[in-house]
């Protein structure tokens, strides 16, 4: 299926909960309101006729900043689906507030989600609410803060042995 | 210089040519270096010719840790018990930029050079160092084992 009618499907089902969506050089893209995140990417797993059975990946994006964002979220969750039976693609958005970085969890639907939500919290501090494990991935426990982060000050070390300058 | 001086020097410089001969390195491989590693280690540049051919793969049997590629501030400790591990005598070589100073990844997550952890015999710059610049450093460290003071 091209972009066009995943977008037609996804709007008619959710309407609303849709923020925007568009499509440039065969690269789908909607971005969802954050209450319905997880409805909408059930149905990209199960309805058959989208049937995205692998999360590619799973980020997240620091706007604070950005030239024409500073007002809105800061954050913006990323998906990144494919559809290994329709061979198509699909990139979810979710976009929230530093005051209030909470997603729902998507490891239920794709189990790879487990390290991937582990990761953004880690360099992002975005929490993902009934994440089974939600621990630092490739940082230590010690570290404070979270690298990726735009205010998180270049020049900042936290070695665990050896000297902190 | 008496005699007892004579014989002590001697019997350095006799440790020193066997010792120099025995290298046996624990090769603690992190990254791309490695793979400059192995290319020094095969058959075209042939390390076994300065009697370094043979890798152990446990600390306590080898006497020349190889820091080979990144260390990241989470692997520090690690390398630190690693080389804690080593019995004397032990040496360290400094393999490629990364482990000298940090190289090119002067950020949150790597440490700016493994002599800020453990002691440093030979640094080997390079990303990565081609095999030539290994067995330069592999030379450089003998004529060091050969000539320091022997402690046995």
């Amino acid at each position: 299926m091209p972009g066009g009618p995943i977008l037609q499907r996804l709007t008619d089902q959710f309407g609303a909960g849709l923020v925007e969506t568009h499509e440039y050089r065969g690269d789908t893209t909607a971005v969802v309101e954050r209450r319905v995140v997880t409805d909408v990417l059930r149905a990209c797993r199960e309805e058959p006729a989208l049937g995205f059975d692998v999360l590619m990946d799973l980020t997240a994006v620091d706007y604070s900043k950005y030239p024409g964002r500073e007002d809105g979220p800061r954050f913006e969750v990323v998906y990144h689906l494919y559809s290994i039976a329709h061979n198509h693609r699909l990139r979810v958005k979710v976009r929230v507030d530093e005051d209030d970085a909470v997603v729902p969890t998507a490891v239920p639907l794709w189990p790879i989600a487990n390290w991937f939500e582990r990761e953004v919290w880690d360099m992002f501090g975005i929490r993902f609410a009934d994440h089974p494990d939600l621990r630092r991935l490739l940082m230590y426990e010690q570290f404070v803060g979270h690298p990726l982060r735009k205010d998180y000050p270049i020049n900042r070390r936290q070695p665990l042995i050896g000297p902190k300058a | 210089m008496g005699v007892g001086s004579f014989f002590t020097s001697k019997l350095d410089e006799a440790i020193g040519w066997a010792r120099k001969y025995s290298i046996f390195q624990y090769p603690f491989v992190t990254a791309c270096c490695g793979m400059e590693y192995m290319a020094t280690a095969c058959s075209h540049y042939d390390v076994d010719r300065f009697g370094a051919g043979l890798p152990r793969f446990s600390p306590r049997q080898a006497d020349v840790l190889f820091v080979v590629g990144t260390i990241s501030h989470k692997m520090a400790p690690v390398l630190k018990r690693i080389y804690d591990q080593m019995t004397e005598p032990k040496w360290v070589v400094a393999f490629g930029v990364c482990t000298c100073t940090g190289g090119f990844y002067d950020n949150y997550a790597t440490v700016q050079g493994i002599d800020t952890i453990i002691p440093v015999d030979v640094y080997i710059p390079g990303c990565p160092p081609r095999p030539e610049s290994v067995l330069d450093g592999l030379m450089k460290l003998q004529d060091k084992i050969a000539t320091q003071t022997q402690r046995f």
